[in-house]
């Protein structure tokens, strides 16, 4: 593809994610997620007032944990009709009529429910932060590191996003949502079906070593209650979950628009 | 120049959520359409109208034949620009307005920045939704929707447009702004192809005329020749007396009906002349005597009845 072609698809890409992103923001049910969110967090207060000397715990914990569901949430919820709820509501023909790629609807979806979701995690951070605020009154160094788990929480979504596309390019939307949460449950617990795998000998093992390594690994991108703690975050991990989760979505979102590259719209 | 090429594009589904079988949506189709026509796409719900139209637009992909649209290839990337698309019943994002619908798929279609506002204005214009322009679709009506469908799928200008059922949902005054419409893209020279079970419609704008059923085009034909073959036989109207048809003009094998103070009757050609010379005899006053001629809706029925049932009528001389 020439340089031009190259940049009006990016301009084609850009135009769609856009799009993505005003829809969902205009959609009343994301504000109503989000509003329950911060509601949360306004617990979080209230637990950690009733918390002697761990309020700090008690609000990083329920906030960051509330953030991270919402957004899992928010991104099935969206997600998994980016492209059915296109089909059924025959949106995408009008699309796809045009000088649009398959390839460039899915890539454009893709980054306008990213975009969406982490505007609505910085709102919500925006939140936990005031929250912290509200019961340490003052920031410390080891809230730096707070900042580290919503950024690994984005990091979630992403490959939430992704997955989400995923099935919603070949499957109904309920199914897509039920696939997806079930792989987000299974992904919180690659840790330990990692461990499980290590010490189970034959075709189980090798078996579980399979799925383990398989699944997204959203137990390593959780250190929740590592920074509830206030320990922190080595930069090697940063990097490494940052290149996995990044890879890994690239990996999906390719699944998703080969699928959907041979799909029959009927 | 030909606009559309159709090469034995043919299409099967496989239907079944365990065991799959094949279902046949459409048998091989050979179809030319040349450019400026507008040419007509008849058929019930479920012939075939809609799988041939999502054929051509790449949306569903044929298990085999191909098809060309201004001399290239589907795939080509080049095709898109030049063709504009309105889906059957269209829905569009709920939350957007018409304006920004409308610059949404300028973008996508690479109007450039400059100009595009004014082009979408014009559309807006165009189809008598300027008053509107700002409101979100979810609140539009059908018909208003089906307007939108129609602004975006001209807004690029493009040199071939397909209409799929573009005068369903909509009220008489809405089908005759679309037929307005239509007839405004022909003066331009476009060419358009459009699906439709409104045969009227049809007949008013069409060059030409394809019917399709189960999935097999039944046959293609211009309009102006369909509807003027005649059955070889005349229609004759006068003023009756006495609420009666003259016995002289039943012998002659017409079929008369009385209607308030006049009587329509039709009867074979050849015995027109008889026919004058019975109202003459008895004094009755001619309004007006004209040839039988064949209706597209006669054509159309026709063409949907069984192979068997057409090959016998055919041998028999009926019908084309």
């Amino acid at each position: 593809m020439n340089s031009d072609g190259m940049n009006s698809a990016n301009a084609r890409i850009a135009y769609i994610a856009f799009n993505t992103f005003r829809e969902a923001v205009r959609d009343r049910v994301l504000y109503n997620l989000v509003a329950f969110a911060l509601l949360l967090s306004a617990a979080a207060i209230l637990v950690g007032e009733i918390s002697i000397d761990i309020e700090r715990l008690v609000v990083v914990n329920l906030g960051l944990t509330t953030v991270s569901l919402f957004g899992v949430v928010i991104a099935i919820f969206i997600g998994i009709g980016l492209v059915s709820k296109e089909i059924e509501k025959r949106t995408l023909y009008t699309v796809l009529s045009r000088p649009v790629r398959r390839w460039e609807f899915v890539v454009g979806k893709f980054f306008g429910l990213t975009g969406t979701l982490v505007i609505n995690t910085f709102f919500m951070a925006l939140g936990v932060f005031l929250a912290l605020l509200y019961v340490a009154h003052k920031f410390e160094k080891m809230d730096e590191w707070v900042l580290v788990a919503l950024y690994f929480i984005v990091l979630q979504f992403l490959i939430v996003c992704a997955l989400a596309l995923f099935f919603s390019s070949f499957s109904t939307p309920l199914m897509a949502a039920v696939f997806t949460f079930a792989l987000f449950v299974i992904g919180s617990l690659a840790g330990d079906l990692r461990g499980f795998a290590r010490i189970t000998p034959g075709f189980g093992g090798w078996l579980a070593t399979a799925i383990a390594y398989l699944v997204p690994n959203f137990s390593a991108l959780n250190v929740i209650g590592q920074v509830a703690h206030g320990d922190p975050v080595a930069g090697s991990i940063i990097l490494y979950n940052t290149v996995y989760a990044l890879l890994y979505s690239a990996m999906v979102i390719s699944g998703a628009v080969l699928i959907f590259q041979r799909r029959n719209l009927k | 120049m030909t606009a559309i090429e159709i090469l034995d594009l043919e299409k099967t589904y496989l239907v079944g959520f365990w065991r799959k079988r094949p279902k046949l949506a459409l048998r091989p189709l050979r179809l030319t359409i040349e450019e400026g026509e507008v040419f007509g796409f008849l058929g019930p719900n479920g012939a075939g109208k809609t799988t041939t139209l999502k054929l051509l637009m790449g949306l569903v992909f044929p298990t085999a034949g191909t098809a060309r649209i201004l001399g290239m290839e589907l795939d080509d990337p080049r095709v898109k620009s030049q063709i504009g698309f309105l889906p059957e019943q269209p829905y569009f994002y709920d939350h957007l307005s018409a304006r920004e619908l409308l610059n949404y798929y300028g973008q996508l279609s690479g109007i450039p920045a400059k100009g595009r506002s004014a082009r979408v204005e014009q559309m807006l214009a165009r189809v008598g939704l300027s008053d509107s322009a700002g409101m979100q679709l979810r609140k539009f009506s059908k018909g208003m929707l089906q307007r939108v469908g129609l602004a975006q799928a001209i807004l690029h200008d493009p040199r071939l447009v397909f209409l799929d059922e573009p005068m369903s949902g909509l009220d008489p005054m809405g089908r005759r702004e679309v037929r307005d419409l239509i007839q405004q893209l022909r003066s331009e020279g476009k060419t358009v192809f459009f699906s439709t079970h409104i045969l009227s419609d049809a007949e008013a704008l069409c060059d030409r005329v394809g019917v399709i059923h189960q999935g097999e085009l039944r046959g293609v034909g211009a309009v102006a020749e369909l509807t003027s073959e005649t059955h070889g036989k005349v229609e004759i109207i006068f003023y009756a007396q006495a609420q009666r048809v003259p016995a002289g003009l039943t012998s002659l094998g017409a079929e008369a009906r009385v209607s308030g103070d006049m009587v329509n009757a039709v009867l074979p050609e050849e015995q027109q002349d008889a026919a004058l010379e019975v109202l003459r005899r008895e004094r009755l006053k001619l309004i007006s005597l004209t040839p039988v001629r064949r209706s597209l809706e006669e054509y159309y029925i026709q063409k949907l009845r069984p192979t068997e049932t057409r090959t016998m009528e055919t041998r028999k001389g009926v019908g084309v």
